[in-house]
């Protein structure tokens, strides 16, 4: 297949969602190596609750929702104009879109910044800061609804021209990552237009939060698939041909991502297991849900390495496991491909301790939880966003890299720097460190023990830090570099697919699935706050010193 | 390779990953149903604008207290940014059934060591049903974000030796207790 330019007047459009995707990971990061300081009890020079607090809702705001929606929609723009070879179908509601959520972010930090929304990124009603913080929040939504709606409109107008043909993979995952967001944002944004917003404008004097804490929990497990979407198309559609070779199976990508959106979404009440307002059973059933989302992931990890292993095995690889080290691991893509299956396994086992039900109980809410979703979510995902950006990036502005070495280095300090920070939480964790805690008494002979550990934790926070701003030097020297051919190239499977059925080629079936899981899943836990008899809870102001 | 080849690796692969899936769901059935674990999941509902007022969670009344069949009862309150009371006793290799509520906003609760944690949320009563079975002080502290003072939360657990257990006419128990 010959490449696509980035062309149709969407590179600006790109860069703009990038940039400022990148901008604020950078402030993000920064923080988050500041907290771990504060946490290790080596006394930054300041540092009270007030800071540490806004820190950490700056830290989650950002890397929750500001820079994952924006790297989405400009990776979702970039594949749409690349694999569909045509312009995008409205430019200007892109900008719109962008536009509102940069209006959405300033008004969303200000009072973070201000010390008037230390709800944390996850609220916890009946805490209520700012409006200006949850209406911000809600902006960011409204924008990247723009997105899924051009997403959407972008395959539809594609299959209408050529009809039966597949849609190109990297487009059919975007598009479902587009639903899958569609429905991710419904819990979110219900719990802040019904609960939050009107009880911060003084409306409601309370606020059921049995129902806010379900909402919120119907967004905040398939919000992690929709950040993690983008590195597995990357997994399907770049890795094979980064590494010189072809993708081994086209279909099993599409059934991937079409599972990950089926069972990403009627599973969040696993974030509930030690929440009271829940019976047993709606938390078991979620629970077997919980464990399907393995399937897609482990028929990734079989497909790429079937394709890797082809080519480890051409480029002269013997053995069993011979073409692993036989595989062009000086390509960013590659190695990058490398160092996010390895922390996604470290991350996916934690994570199916949490989602253990019973053994969950040990962990909940310790520092454990905190070292799962920093493997999957700095590890895997965001491993990938790098090595998606170092390949977009040269596309966008037409300049190749001065040296791949300060962008292996970067990419292995990130990786290095995961690990070291979160393995020493996972055994504080089972020690029993609540995480969300600013300080510690180090001088208690009952947890001076925790220090040693927390230190070596900062100090990797610190190897992030120089990872993460080394990523962001090495977009700069970008501009630098000699000009680069623009055109962009996905991977090809080995047996490209003439016709696929019509459930593998749109999301008619998938969304239609979706409703009944959902209801089945979520229908009574909800309900039941509608015909119970529930107490709702005095709203308790952050912001006005309450 | 051909396709069919392709296909058939993937079948293969396909039902590894269905029955390491199945072994995994198994396992957590098994021993949700037949050992009874369970998170803690007590629908209980209660007025967290009155607690002061609720006989069960009146001040005099938190703490630990021994039931008439042994086993023992404790009730607290967690609230910014304390748990009432302070220290709890309890005793060794006896059934504990903690009930926590909150009059104000979410906390934690989280016994280092065991398995006992729960989410704190007004308007509910949590309710844990655990066995301590080594004697000695385990810290307590709030595990969920709850305000700006959040970080100075923390109680604690003594498990006290049968024999050195002492209660009132009541059943009630104090950390107090001589070691």
């Amino acid at each position: 297949m010959e490449g696509r330019a980035v062309t149709y007047r969407a590179d600006r459009l790109i860069l703009a969602h990038f940039g400022v995707a990148f901008a604020t990971f950078a402030v993000a990061i920064i923080l988050g190596a500041w907290q771990m300081t504060v946490r290790s009890g080596l006394n930054p020079v300041f540092t009270s609750p007030e800071a540490y607090f806004a820190s950490v809702t700056a830290h989650g705001t950002i890397m929750g929702y500001v820079m994952p929606t924006l790297f989405v929609m400009g990776f979702g723009y970039f594949v749409a104009v690349t694999s569909l070879d045509r312009p995008l179908p409205n430019t200007r509601l892109a900008w719109i879109g962008f536009w509102l959520i940069m209006a959405g972010v300033v008004m969303a930090m200000a009072p973070v910044l201000a010390g008037k929304a230390t709800v944390l990124y996850t609220f916890y009603p009946p805490l209520t800061g700012s409006v200006f913080y949850y209406l911000g929040l809600v902006l960011v939504v409204v924008g990247s609804w723009f997105w899924i709606a051009l997403m959407i409109w972008a395959m539809s107008d594609w299959k209408k021209d050529n009809p039966g043909k597949p849609v190109p993979l990297a487009m059919f995952g975007n598009v479902a990552n587009a639903f899958l967001w569609l429905w991710t944002t419904a819990g979110v944004a219900a719990e802040l237009l019904f609960q939050a917003i009107p009880a911060s404008l003084g409306w409601t004097q309370t606020i059921d939060i049995g129902l806010a804490r379900t909402l919120f929990a119907w967004t905040l497990h398939p919000i992690v698939y929709f950040w993690l979407l983008p590195a597995y198309i990357a997994f399907y559609t770049m890795a094979p041909r980064a590494a010189g070779g072809r993708l081994y199976s086209d279909m099993m990508g599409r059934l991937s991502f079409l599972l990950l959106v089926l069972y990403s979404l009627p599973v969040g009440m696993h974030h509930l297991f030690t929440d009271p307002e829940h019976g047993t059973g709606f938390k078991f059933l979620q629970m077997m849900l919980t464990a399907l989302v393995t399937v897609p992931t482990l028929l990734t990890i079989f497909t790429i390495g079937a394709s890797m292993e082809i080519v480890g095995r051409l480029r002269g690889g013997r053995g069993l496991f011979g073409w692993i080290g036989a595989l062009p691991w000086d390509r960013p893509m590659v190695l990058a491909t490398g160092l996010s299956f390895v922390l996604l396994g470290f991350g996916g086992f934690g994570g199916t301790i949490n989602m253990s039900y019973g053994m969950n109980a040990m962990i909940h809410n310790t520092s454990w939880v905190t070292a799962h979703f920093h493997l999957i979510y700095g590890g895997s995902v965001v491993t990938m966003y790098f090595a998606i950006a170092y390949e977009f990036w040269p596309k966008l502005v037409g300049r190749q890299p001065l040296s791949l070495k300060p962008i292996r280095l970067q990419l292995w300090l990130w990786a290095i720097g995961i690990v070291v920070t979160t393995f020493p939480w996972h055994v504080l964790g089972l020690f029993g460190e609540p995480r969300r805690v600013a300080t510690f008494d180090y001088a208690n002979p009952a947890i001076a023990f925790w220090q040693p550990w927390t230190i070596v934790s900062m100090i990797g926070g610190y190897i992030m830090l120089a990872g993460g701003l080394l990523f962001v030097w090495n977009l700069v020297t970008l501009y630098r570099g000699p000009e680069a051919d623009r055109q962009m190239h996905y991977a090809v499977a080995l047996h490209p697919p003439q016709r696929v059925p019509s459930a593998l080629n749109g999301f008619a079936l998938c969304n239609w699935l979706l409703l009944f899981l959902m209801l089945m899943a979520y229908g009574y836990p909800i309900g039941q706050f509608f015909f119970i008899k529930d107490y709702p809870a005095p709203i308790h102001r952050v912001d006005l010193g309450g | 390779m051909n396709e069919q080849d392709i296909q058939k690796t993937e079948r293969r692969w396909a039902a590894i990953v269905i029955v390491a899936v199945a072994i995994m769901l198994a396992v957590t059935g098994v021993s949700s149903f037949v050992m009874a674990m369970h998170p803690p999941s007590h629908v209980e509902t209660t007025d967290p604008t009155t607690l002061g007022a609720n006989k069960e969670f009146a001040e005099n009344n938190l703490g630990a207290s021994v039931n008439p069949d042994g086993s023992v009862t404790v009730r607290i309150i967690a609230a910014q940014f304390a748990f009432v009371p302070r220290c709890i006793p309890v005793p060794q290799g006896k059934p504990v059934t903690i009930r926590v509520t909150s009059p104000d906003v979410i906390h934690g609760f989280l016994i280092a060591g065991t398995n006992a944690n729960t989410m704190v949320v007004p308007g509910y009563v949590s309710e844990i049903h655990t066995v301590f079975n080594e004697a000695g002080d385990h810290l307590m502290p709030c595990h969920e974000f709850c305000g700006l003072g959040h970080s100075e939360m923390w109680s604690l657990v003594r498990v006290i030796p049968q024999s050195e257990w002492r209660n009132d006419e009541n059943g009630r128990a104090s950390c107090d207790i001589p070691r």
